[in-house]
């Protein structure tokens, strides 16, 4: 399958994406983000749809979307009860302006299906490029902040009470959410990137219990689900997307059934 | 209960913290006014008034989260004030194990040196708060004295000189509760730390206080273990 220049270059920005979206999601779920990180991918669809109607590329307008809309969200409200009510109607308000900018666009519907279901066969030496440099950023963002972010978000209050800039470290996480969710988009789509960003974390919840062990089995299930998916979709002809998604989903079952388990025995 | 009368313990020491004329208003809201008080180098002291008297807002002084109004807090700016807060959000899911939450306060480090140290200090932590045979059970599982005494060793790691409990029996058991304050009594005594204790706990603070800050109509004063009375927790 390497034979293939497509599939060497799927296979490596994939990686990247992987490792990002792994180590990002053990924050989002310990921080209670999944419903925003879910959001954020519908309002990365906008931000793609709007790129392509004013000819920056859709990677360019989802990221500028997802920043704005993130750090706006981050210092709105800390209330969770509030941020979930105001969170929802944003999204869909977003669902709507992503649907209005692609009409308006000249372009044609593959785009739209590219965008909301992934594309990473088609993926260019220089896309490729773009990803690997933001996966970057996001993953050197998170060895500079990787103690206090811990902390912060596995103990809020006790963060806070040792003197944390906790509203400093939570608008930077979302910062780094908004880069994940647009360059994970780039490979499952912006409707199931949130899988990626979600799902691993939250199955490594289920069997490891300390900070870094979280990271490394979310990134194993990560690329795990990614590699696999890429493979079967080369094999099958079938949507890659399909097959990662499945793949985490058929792991968080089973996390959870072993820590059933574990608790009755 | 009843309440066995025990020897206590005069600190005369130099004090920790000192307040003088210290007032606190949130906008026009009087909190306190012109309170004079100290705490004193290795005192067990609890504080003690009705809600909303001014407790935590004084606390949050001490721990530089909230400013003063007018008036002085003296303390040593060196000096480091373990804290453990009255709510934490751990619920049955939480994913780490006591040894993991308590490292949560660890500074960040890459000298393997460092490293070794802070193993070390974590290990010495967890056999102080009895926790070195449970350091591997996740946290959302724990009971709830254990959860406390977690919170606790979290708030010992930077070997702070003082340590404020806020409410930290409230939620637990007689039995537990009588543990966990025998606990913190034995750090007190052993290694001197200064305990600042915010309780509505009545003979908790008989049992266990040297004395108390008494916060009233927007005073504080300072009162010995006899003056205490069931009516101030009421």
């Amino acid at each position: 399958m390497f034979g293939y220049e497509f599939m060497r270059e799927a296979f490596i920005a994939s990686t990247f994406i992987a490792i990002t979206a792994g180590l990002v999601g053990v924050f989002v779920v310990s921080r209670n983000m999944s419903f925003l990180s879910h959001t954020l991918s519908e309002i990365g669809f906008a931000g793609a749809s709007f790129g392509i109607l004013v000819g920056i590329s859709p990677l360019a307008g989802m990221i500028i979307f997802t920043m704005v809309s993130s750090v706006a969200v981050g210092s709105l409200s800390t209330e969770s009860s509030r941020r979930e009510a105001s969170i929802s109607a944003i999204s869909s308000l977003f669902i709507g302006l992503g649907i209005l900018f692609l009409s308006l666009s000249s372009e044609s519907s593959s785009y739209a299906t590219n965008i909301l279901f992934g594309s990473i066969v088609g993926i260019s030496a220089k896309e490729v490029h773009q990803l690997m440099i933001l996966a970057l950023v996001v993953i050197v963002i998170f060895i500079i902040f990787y103690k206090p972010l811990a902390f912060d978000s596995f103990d809020h209050i006790g963060a806070r009470s040792a003197g944390l800039p906790t509203r400093f470290l939570s608008i930077a996480f979302l910062v780094t959410l908004a880069l994940s969710v647009s360059i994970g988009a780039q490979i499952v789509g912006s409707l199931l990137v949130f899988i990626l960003l979600t799902l691993p974390g939250a199955t490594a919840k289920y069997l490891v219990h300390s900070v870094p062990k979280l990271i490394m089995v979310s990134v194993g299930l990560s690329l795990a689900g990614v590699w696999l998916g890429l493979y079967l979709a080369f094999v099958t002809n079938w949507p890659v997307t399909f097959f990662i998604s499945a793949f985490e989903v058929i792991a968080y079952f089973l996390g959870l059934t072993y820590k059933n388990w574990k608790l009755n025995h | 209960m009843i309440v066995t009368k025990v020897e206590r313990k005069v600190c005369e020491g130099k004090p920790v913290i000192e307040a003088k004329n210290l007032t606190k208003k949130f906008g026009k809201q009087l909190v306190f006014q012109d309170v004079n008080f100290k705490i004193n180098d290795g005192e067990f002291i609890s504080l003690v008034g009705p809600n909303g008297s001014g407790k935590t807002t004084l606390v949050k002084i001490i721990m530089g989260m909230e400013k003063r109004t007018s008036g002085e807090l003296l303390m040593d700016k060196k000096q480091t004030v373990g804290y453990v807060p009255q709510f934490r959000n751990i619920d049955l899911d939480y994913p780490l194990d006591i040894e993991s939450f308590v490292r949560l306060n660890l500074k960040f480090t890459i000298s393997p040196k460092k490293r070794r140290e802070d193993s070390e200090q974590i290990k010495q932590i967890l056999e102080k708060t009895r926790l070195t045979h449970l350091q591997k059970r996740p946290l959302g599982l724990a009971s709830g004295g254990e959860k406390q005494k977690a919170y606790l060793a979290q708030a010992l790691l930077n070997d702070p000189k003082v340590l404020i409990l806020d409410e930290s029996t409230a939620s637990l058991d007689v039995e537990v509760k009588m543990q966990l304050m025998d606990l913190v009594q034995e750090l007190n005594e052993k290694y001197k730390l200064t305990v600042i204790f915010i309780t509505h706990d009545y003979d908790l603070t008989k049992k266990y206080t040297h004395r108390a800050l008494f916060f009233e109509n927007n005073t504080i004063k300072p009162i010995s273990v006899d003056e205490i009375s069931e009516d101030m927790f009421e």
